[in-house]
């Protein structure tokens, strides 16, 4: 019995519509974290697009430093590190918290990129076209350079939100109850392995076909050309 | 105990790290050009095994796949009557090397597509059979397109590697949490862990790099 739902060991088929709902509850803490994940992988990204970009490279090149080795170590050790070194100085954060907070910085290093490239890939033109109407930075930079960077961005930004929700079973070993760790859990309990890791894996590849439907149907309903902010 | 004798257990660690990188990235690789040519067959059976290849091991989580291999596979194989029981060591890296296999295939798939139509045009015209145009004219051009994507795959794929440890494969990351068991010093072995990891990727940059240069030399031979 797991989340009060008994599994009924009696047929293949009858095992798995039983254990059904307990899968289901995992995959809703699976969708929790990635979206969690997602919101502190775009937060992050962009401070560390503007750290990177700063002209200064007393700033630039820490930030660059910083997220190639974020990029360069794996998720499952960083989740390690947060999960065991924040509590020895004094942050105590619940598992699933960590959990979220390990994948926004993981891929916040993926994200910078993606709002920097973005950002870069405004034609040239458009500045000096900018400039020569007397607008200030900030004004070209939020109405001009914003608008067309948006359509270029969100693709890349659905992408990895896949990602995040691809690599949300490794959270499993800080405890926390997502749809991976819940079927290994039916599994340990009924030494029934097999019905139990296929379902996720079938669950799993409806859910980023969905997903990734849902950036593509974005990306086509993004006017190419950008869009105003106002 | 001081943290330099850390450093013995977690070069066997890495070293065991380093083999499973290079396996499963070689797997990948070839993975990678079967399924990747394979999906651009006029062949629909290929066509439709390299489609269903990639699709799954893209579409799911790796350490599904891998739990999926170490745990659900010696069941079904109980199911058919055959021995299905992996080692750790081969279900990590089949489980490392299909997934990665299965992006790398999508890079393939790119690169062959990006290669020129006039190519081909060209390849017809001077009447090359389609297998001698895709070894001799397509591929040759199509690899150093798929070389800076290969780069962050194998990176991707030493990064990946940290989750056989949760199959108990004795990998860096596996007797990091030994030595964190046993002595509760978290900050000093994570930090070392890290910073090893960081090394590693470097290394593998590095090498990619080279062998970027390696596959790109006839280029600037011709022009």
């Amino acid at each position: 019995m797991l989340f009060g739902f008994e599994w009924d060991l009696s047929s293949p088929l009858a095992f798995a519509i039983s254990i059904m709902p307990i899968l289901l509850i995992g995959m809703w803490v699976t969708i929790q974290a990635t979206v969690l994940g997602f919101f502190v992988a775009l937060v992050l990204g962009l401070v560390f697009a503007v750290l990177k970009s700063a002209p200064s490279r007393f700033i630039s090149w820490p930030a660059t430093l910083i997220t190639e080795f974020i990029r360069d170590t794996p998720l499952l050790v960083q989740l390690f590190f947060l999960y065991y070194v924040l509590p020895e100085y004094g942050i105590v954060l619940p598992a699933f918290m960590t959990g979220a907070l390990a994948l926004g910085i993981q891929y916040s290093a993926y994200t910078s990129e993606v709002y920097r490239a973005g950002l870069e890939a405004v034609a040239k033109d458009q500045h000096e076209a900018a400039r020569a109407l007397n607008l200030s930075a900030a004004r070209t930079f939020t109405h001009i350079v914003v608008p067309q960077a948006i359509p270029r961005i969100v693709p890349a930004m659905g992408n990895y939100l896949v990602s995040i929700m691809k690599d949300v079973p490794v959270l499993s070993v800080v405890t926390v109850l997502e749809m991976l760790n819940v079927a290994k859990i039916v599994g340990d309990r009924t030494f029934s392995y097999l019905i139990p890791l296929s379902l996720v894996g079938g669950l799993y590849l409806i859910m980023t076909l969905v997903a990734s439907a849902g950036v593509r149907l974005l990306d086509n309903w993004l006017p190419k050309q950008g869009i105003p902010l106002k | 105990m001081h943290w330099t004798d850390y450093i013995t257990p977690l070069m066997e660690g890495a070293w065991v790290t380093v083999q499973l990188t290079l396996y499963s990235t070689v797997l990948g690789a070839v993975l990678a050009f079967v399924f990747g040519i394979g999906k651009l067959s006029p062949n629909w059976a290929i066509k439709g095994v390299s489609v269903a290849y990639i699709e799954v091991f893209r579409g799911t989580s790796l350490l599904v796949q891998l739990f999926w291999l170490y745990f659900a596979l010696p069941l079904a194989g109980t199911a058919m009557g055959i021995d299905l029981r992996l080692p750790p060591v081969l279900a990590g890296v089949l489980a490392l090397g299909l997934n990665i296999g299965a992006y790398g295939a999508e890079v393939v798939r790119g690169a062959i597509q990006s290669v020129h139509t006039d190519q081909h045009e060209a390849a017809r015209a001077l009447n090359f059979t389609s297998r001698q145009t895709l070894w001799n004219i397509t591929i040759p051009q199509a690899i150093p397109e798929m070389m800076p994507s290969f780069g962050n795959l194998a990176v991707q794929n030493l990064k990946d590697t940290a989750l056989v440890s949760l199959i108990s494969l004795g990998d860096l990351t596996f007797r990091a949490e030994q030595i964190r068991n046993f002595t509760q010093d978290s900050t000093t072995i994570y930090s070392m862990l890290l910073v090893t990891y960081f090394g590693m990727a470097l290394v593998v940059t590095g090498l990619m790099r080279l062998l970027e240069r390696y596959v790109t030399r006839w280029r600037t031979v011709g022009g």
